[in-house]
């Protein structure tokens, strides 16, 4: 397993021999990167077996499986474990994993931290997971937690205390990431040279670091609601419920672009190198996410158009959503025009990100339909809104994630995965997505509320699609699990250290896989072999 | 339902597509196979807001999504492409900015319109006041034309055949669960909530217990009905008929069943449901306090 070092001469040494030492007190960033994705692919695999849950209560009018309840239960869970651990931790193992290789760093800036803030994430789950064999059952009122309905739950303390917890692994997270990318380049790697993943990451850890207290606060306020008598949010106290709903969302908010911002970071490293020419407007795709991070704190209220907002403010929060409009749809034109005049090829990298760019556009047409607050009325808590996120997330951010496991995965591994397969499993899930989700947009358009376990026979057929296309999209990532695990454990086709023809930057030029300890003397940087270092714009 | 859902009702894609390309029939209660959203029959409705939305993001994404492919059909390696050097152009981008700020700001003059209508409740000739408990409506008549309506309310919960049918593994078939034809399993209650056409009424809305959100699709907006906290919303409701809708916030296990139906009646036949409402009103109380004479009961 353990890979010397071979690209210096260094005497040191390689990787710890003894299991538990090796992972268990691991920090190195490779080590940690790889555990963080081997845990958020777990995580993505149970909260895919939750929606499974759901699409086959809704497979047919009538309740056949489980109590309305447990399907609450169901939404809630798969909605905190794929947010919390399967996107968030798979960004920050990509961040772990690439971060150092790409800026020409030896590791994380604080090794010891990371081991830290990767273990709290399985005990957070464990805690969060065990609910479910409570009596009483999991937490039901929804990720968002609104009271009073969330505190009626007994398995809140619970919930709040994996939420803590999950916050702190991703404070810390971000933290070790910013002064990673702020104090380790190698010399020569200007912020301006850096890749856009490495920037997308930078502001991204920011937004982490801002939210998190808030969504931390927001949950001890529950807490001491249910447990301590106060009445932050109980009427008959003076409290307020939307006050929650402003805290809630202020949090809320950033966190949705957290989950999409080093998605457009990946889909603008995998498109030049498959497009052979460099990124289009590389300072403006900077300058974009940037505004997009900023717009995303004063955008909050967007989910709160129909708790009788004052008309001032309603005009206020519908007037800045559209704003993101613009930096997000600069970013589509410059992924485009990137294509434009290019030499392409279409390796499975290269087909999500383009399936990314093509369907999360669509979720941003549907997003700035939402916007509009008169429509909103309509729109909001309907399966409108369900297709929307799931169209930015499953085949915005899970599809990034992917075209990233499978663009850097001969660096991680040393040999290339199955083309045919990778293939196959692009086009089954890229299918099988569309089916599950766009008739979403028809239910709710034609009245069907989200999170109900039942509905009128009018809502039938489009339901019946969308859970074929559910179960079709579940056992497509099996595919994707087989892959990989060809890839890493049986593959014999060796990776070059360059291993795609167009790719640039410093990860290409250290040998596949990737030794454990890269950089120990930083590299001489030289701009032509940096993805953008001779980018003049 | 069998599972021959989809074979079936082949016939009422048709229905639903003439629906969709928006014959007069407009269609208030959701139909099978139903693509886009009622026109509803309120004076006020984000119908016309929502198709001029939908046509710009159509049209943006024909044109963005039709370069693309070009691009990947022009621009392949199996062609013969070679990669161009370029990496900006300060035109386009100024262009690319631009453009989408000009159909942004003539998509907020629209729905700015629409939002300054839809806040405005003044003029109303008709309170309601809807409140939201687990798991049922409540409904309160508080006045009518500027006089005070006398101990007009009652619940309104999901009716009894959808309630049993909904029991899990209940065997029974949803399909069966009909009124004119219509089905409307989960979509019924037990006393409907009637109202006058033509005039415009406010609702006052406030939740029992946990937050709820009032919403008839066919009158164009939802509204959340939150603990101690009293919104308003108003509808002016052009034709009669029966308009259905659900509970739009999730509010606990029976959140899905929780139903909500407007009966819109002809202005004299609701003043003539409205005056046995009070009268019946009238003949119970008198009852109650013959029976407990001594100490009134306290009347909700």
């Amino acid at each position: 397993m353990a890979h010397e070092a071979t690209h210096d001469h260094h005497d040191h040494h390689g990787a710890p021999s003894g299991f538990f030492q090796r992972w268990v007190m691991s920090t190195n960033h490779k080590d940690i990167g790889t555990l963080y994705l081997i845990f958020s692919l777990t995580m993505f695999f149970i909260g895919g077996a939750f929606a499974m849950v759901i699409r086959a209560e809704l497979f047919k009018p009538g309740m056949q499986l489980v109590q309305p309840y447990f399907f609450n239960e169901m939404t809630t869970m798969h909605a905190l474990v794929m947010i919390f651990g399967a996107i968030m931790p798979s960004f920050v193992g990509l961040a772990n994993w690439m971060i150092p290789l790409m800026v020409g760093a030896p590791d994380m800036a604080l090794p010891r931290m990371n081991n830290l803030s990767f273990w709290i994430m399985p005990f957070a789950f464990i805690l969060l997971l065990s609910t479910l064999f409570m009596p009483g059952g999991g937490p039901a009122g929804g990720w968002t937690m609104y009271p009073p309905l969330s505190l009626q739950g007994e398995s809140i303390a619970y919930t709040i205390f994996a939420i803590h917890l999950m916050g702190i692994s991703s404070i810390m997270g971000a933290i070790n990431i910013i002064a990673t990318i702020l104090n380790m380049r190698a010399p020569g790697m200007d912020l301006l040279k850096m890749p856009v993943f490495v920037w997308s990451w930078l502001i991204t850890a920011f937004l982490l670091i801002a939210v998190m207290p808030v969504l931390a606060g927001a949950v001890t306020m529950l807490l001491t609601d249910k447990y301590f008598h106060t009445n932050f949010f109980n009427a008959a106290g003076g409290g307020d419920p939307v006050l929650f709903q402003h805290i809630f969302w202020f949090f809320g908010h950033p966190e949705v672009y957290i989950m999409i911002l080093p998605a457009f970071g990946i889909i603008s490293e995998i498109i030049p190198t498959f497009a052979r020419k460099p990124i289009f407007g590389y300072r403006a795709m900077v300058f974009a996410i940037a505004s997009i991070a900023f717009l995303s704190f004063i955008v909050w209220a967007h989910h709160m158009f129909a708790v009788g907002l004052p008309m001032g403010a309603e005009i206020f929060f519908m007037y800045a959503t559209m704003l993101i409009a613009v930096p997000t749809g600069v970013k589509v034109f410059n992924w485009v025009s990137t294509m434009w005049g290019g030499s392409m090829t279409f390796e499975t990298p290269m087909l999500f990100s383009i399936a990314f760019v093509i369907l999360f556009t669509i979720g941003g047409f549907s997003g700035l339909m939402l916007a509009l607050a008169p429509a909103d009325f309509q729109y909001h808590d309907t399966y409108f809104v369900v297709a929307h996120f799931h169209y930015v997330l499953v085949t915005g951010a899970a599809f990034s994630i992917m075209a990233a496991a499978y663009y850097w995965l001969p660096k991680w591994s040393g040999h290339m995965y199955s083309e045919t397969w990778g293939k196959i499993h692009f086009w089954s899930s890229v299918i099988s997505v569309n089916v599950l989700f766009f008739p979403q947009h028809f239910l709710g358009l034609a009245g069907m509320p989200r999170r109900i376990p039942d509905y009128n026979v009018a809502f039938a057929n489009f339901n019946m699609i969308s859970s074929i296309g559910g179960f079709w999209f579940g056992a497509s990532q099996l595919i994707f699990l087989g892959v990989v695990i060809h890839c890493v454990f049986f593959s014999k086709k060796k990776a070059a250290d360059r291993s795609w023809e167009g790719a640039k930057g410093l990860e290409w030029t250290v040998p596949s896989p990737a030794p454990f300890h890269t950089f120990d003397v930083p590299p001489v940087i030289h701009d032509d072999e940096l993805a953008h270092g001779n980018t003049e714009h | 339902m069998t599972s021959g859902g989809i074979g079936r009702s082949v016939s009422t894609w048709a229905a639903g597509a003439a629906a969709l390309l928006g014959g007069t029939a407009a269609w208030a209660n959701p139909v099978p196979n139903q693509l886009n959203m009622t026109k509803g029959v309120s004076e006020w409705s984000p119908y016309a807001m929502h198709m001029v939305a939908l046509w710009v993001c159509v049209v943006i994404g024909v044109v963005v999504f039709g370069a693309m492919f070009i691009a990947m059909f022009r621009f392949r390696k199996s062609r013969g492409a070679v990669a161009e050097k370029w990496s900006h152009s300060t035109k386009l981008e100024i262009v690319w900015t631009v453009v989408p700020v000009i159909i942004l700001i003539f998509l907020a003059h629209l729905a700015t319109g629409g939002l300054t209508t839809f806040a405005d409740t003044t003029g109303s000739e008709m309170t309601i006041k809807v409140t939201g408990y687990q798991w049922k409506w409540r409904y309160d008549y508080v006045d009518y034309k500027g006089k005070g309506v006398n101990q007009v309310g009652f619940m309104s919960k999901l009716e009894e055949t959808s309630d049993r049918t909904r029991q899990l593994r209940s065997n029974l078939d949803p399909e069966k669960i009909q009124v004119d034809g219509y089905p409307t399993y989960l979509l019924d209650v037990d006393k409907p909530l009637v109202v006058p056409v033509g005039v415009k009424i406010r609702f006052i809305i406030v939740g029992g217990d946990v937050i709820h959100s009032w919403w008839v699709p066919a009158l164009g907006w939802k509204m959340d009905a939150i603990p101690g906290i009293a919104n308003s919303a108003w509808t002016k409701i052009k034709e009669p008929g029966v308009y259905r809708g659900q509970c739009a916030e999730l509010c606990g296990q029976d959140h899905g069943f929780m139903p909500i139906v407007v009966k819109a009646v002809p202005r004299a036949e609701f003043e003539q449901w409205l005056a046995s409402q009070e009268d019946a009103a009238k003949v119970e109380k008198a009852a109650q306090t013959a029976q407990a004479a001594p100490a009134p009961a306290p009347q909700g």
